[in-house]
């Protein structure tokens, strides 16, 4: 983008957002390009200028990802308890009843079992809309039972990772779901089958420093923001503005974190392939 | 370097009017012993004697009263307090409890691919005469010492170390002690790079696979997902004043209450003491500190510290590898609360459709659920 362009956006970005009706189109975070919102619904919630990637739902991520037809949901039931009694300034539970409202899911993680390109997997999305994707037991929960399926079933395991990490409202239990999962994961490795685990757009904090980050091949979707601590609290830690780029696919690739970036569009084809080597 | 607590003051003030009467004390024994032999002043040493007496029970009383007071302030911490108690500058640290409670302690560095974090201490030692693997946090008491150990925050070089140290332990069927405190992991531009996440991710996956004994203790802070990367153990015990907990009350505040000041609203919120947990089935046994805190009196401290290690792997090494791999997976399998299905849910598809929640009547298949 050259640099005139850059100046002269602005005041046409203020003008146009007012006026794109929301429904019919979208803009991009990323070109700044307006595009027909089914387009950008077609081409899995990506920008068909640019390519950037807008967050996608768990429900249309599995629906997208696996066969069609061969999806059934696991543990759909499964819902939080509050033994903290935990009030900030709202009751805990009141937040899950108002998430339940917003993101239409009962929880913060969808897990089902389906088929990829005709091979059964199981395979769990998060649900960022819900409370941020956050890990509290009913997550954890489905994240083990993901594992657990995969051991019984000989079935690979794919995990979409959008979270803020754990959930402060379960306190020291959404602790114990790191630990929890990561041990799971410990045992799943006998299976013989392979764990992808798939970083999208934000994983940090305690979900990136589990089960997330311990794929036998780890899988970034491009531009998403991946690290332990967010960047608001390295910022103030360290006093300093970060570079442009820092924790996002790219640079984790380049520090050798992950194993590769793949668009949200090849992200079938090539885990399919990858489950045909490994499994 | 010392630190008073704010609800230690009047125990504190107690104690050193104590020591003055002790002071003046001995101060006039060593008078009358010099005048003694004197003679001349037997008369006054007579005088002294019962305004010695009258000082002896003063002490005496005063002791008392330091006493009742001390396990009265102490019995009643608030949990904010008890954070308070946990950051103490004077609480024993790690390095500490190596020269009490264990002995014959040789260091152990390195991660073997970048660095050494003196944040995390590994070594081997003794254990009542038995080896044992030791990996605990280490925050400093000077500034220099603090800067150092970054104030006990790991960067990623001190969890490889960490989980090296570890697999040392199994190889040579040693039993791992941890000793948790710190108030978390490093956030910072170098340990992102080198993989922070993903090095407290290999150390939670890697202790659950561990086919040794392994006991954490909760001495000081036990701050979220940087604490925990050393905690996946058998039997997990928390120092009577020490706290464990997803986020410090601060960063709580912060997001939650919009504002650090009501850190004490979020101590509370957060359930992080020893006893909190204990209800929760996070921990399994509380040592009891000293009155006043473990910083009040570290050998006491040590030897309760040294007793209940001790008890527990007395326990455990009876356990055959597998059994202490699999009594591991069930102790953290089993935390978390939910509702409906802490059962697993494996019913057949078809079993599945009918089994929906009045929320969404469509939920038993994903296909088309979002009408």
């Amino acid at each position: 983008m050259s640099w005139f362009k850059r100046m002269a956006s602005p005041k046409v970005k203020g003008d146009e957002k007012a006026s794109v009706p929301t429904g019919v189109w979208k803009r991009c975070d990323g070109c700044g390009a307006v595009s027909v919102a089914e387009l950008v619904k077609q081409a899995l919630e990506t920008c068909p200028q640019c390519g950037y990637h807008f967050r996608i739902g768990g429900r249309d991520r599995l629906r997208t990802f696996l066969d069609p037809d061969s999806i059934y949901e696991v543990g759909a039931r499964l819902e939080p308890l509050d033994p903290l009694e935990f009030k900030d300034q709202k009751r805990y539970l009141d937040r899950v009843r108002a998430a339940q409202k917003s993101a239409e899911e009962p929880e913060a993680f969808i897990l089902a079992t389906g088929r990829l390109k005709g091979r059964p997997i199981v395979a769990g999305t998060f649900e960022f809309r819900f409370m941020g994707g956050s890990m509290g037991s009913v997550v954890g929960e489905k994240v083990t039972m993901a594992f657990e399926l995969g051991l019984e079933q000989k079935a690979p395991v794919v995990l979409f990772s959008a979270s803020g990490g754990a959930r402060m409202q379960e306190g020291i239990l959404s602790l114990m779901q790191m630990a929890k999962t990561s041990a799971a994961i410990s045992r799943f490795r006998e299976s013989g089958h392979p764990f992808v685990s798939v970083l999208t757009d934000p994983t940090t904090g305690g979900v990136a420093a589990s089960f997330a980050l311990l794929g036998d091949i780890i899988v970034a979707e491009p531009g998403a923001l991946v690290g332990f601590a967010g960047p608001r609290v390295i910022e103030q830690t360290i006093r300093q503005t970060l570079p442009a780029g820092f924790q996002r696919s790219e640079f984790l690739l380049d520090h050798g974190v992950i194993d590769m970036i793949v668009g949200r569009r090849d992200l079938r084809d090539r885990i399919a392939l990858l489950f045909d080597h490994l499994s | 370097m010392s630190r008073e607590l704010e609800f230690e003051r009047p125990v504190l003030e107690l104690e050193r009017q104590i020591e003055e009467l002790r002071r003046l004390a001995a101060g006039r024994d060593q008078l009358a012993a010099t005048v003694a032999d004197e003679g001349r002043l037997k008369k006054k040493k007579k005088a002294d004697g019962t305004s010695m007496m009258q000082l002896e029970s003063q002490i005496l009383r005063l002791e008392e009263q330091a006493l009742t007071l001390k396990g009265q302030i102490f019995s009643r911490l608030s949990r904010w307090q008890i954070v308070q108690v946990a950051r103490h500058p004077q609480r024993p640290y790690t390095l500490d409890y190596l020269q009490s409670a264990f002995a014959d302690f040789v260091e152990l560095h390195g991660d073997r691919n970048f660095g050494d974090d003196p944040a995390i201490v590994c070594g081997l030692a003794k254990l009542k005469g038995e080896s044992v693997m030791v990996i605990g946090h280490q925050k400093g008491r000077t500034t220099a010492e603090n800067l150092r150990r970054n104030f006990g925050m790991p960067r990623p070089e001190g969890y490889r170390k960490a989980l090296r140290a570890m697999r040392v332990a199994e190889r040579f069927g040693l039993p791992i002690v941890t000793l948790i405190d710190t108030p978390g992991a490093y956030p910072g531009i170098g340990a992102e790079e080198r993989g922070q996440a993903q090095a407290i991710a290999e150390c939670l996956e890697g202790m659950a696979a561990l086919k040794v004994p392994v006991v954490s203790v909760v001495i000081g802070e036990g701050g979220s997902g940087g604490a925990l990367a050393i905690g996946v153990a058998n039997r997990v015990l928390m120092l009577e004043f020490s706290i464990y907990s997803v986020i410090s009350p601060e960063g709580c505040a912060s997001i939650l209450f919009k504002d650090a000041s009501h850190a004490e609203r979020a101590a509370d919120a957060l359930k992080l003491t020893a006893p909190d947990l204990t209800a929760l089935g996070v921990v399994d046994q509380v040592i009891k500190e000293p009155l006043g805190g473990a910083h009040r009196d570290h050998p006491l401290a040590a030897r309760r510290l040294q007793e209940a290690l001790h008890t527990e792997l007395s326990e455990l090494v009876k356990m055959k590898p597998t059994e202490l791999v699999d009594d591991r997976y069930r102790r953290f399998r089993a935390l978390g609360a939910v509702t409906e299905g802490a059962v697993r849910e494996l019913d057949p598809p078809e079993a599945q459709k009918g089994g929906s929640t009045k929320r969404r009547p469509a939920s038993g298949k994903t296909k088309g659920a979002r009408t």
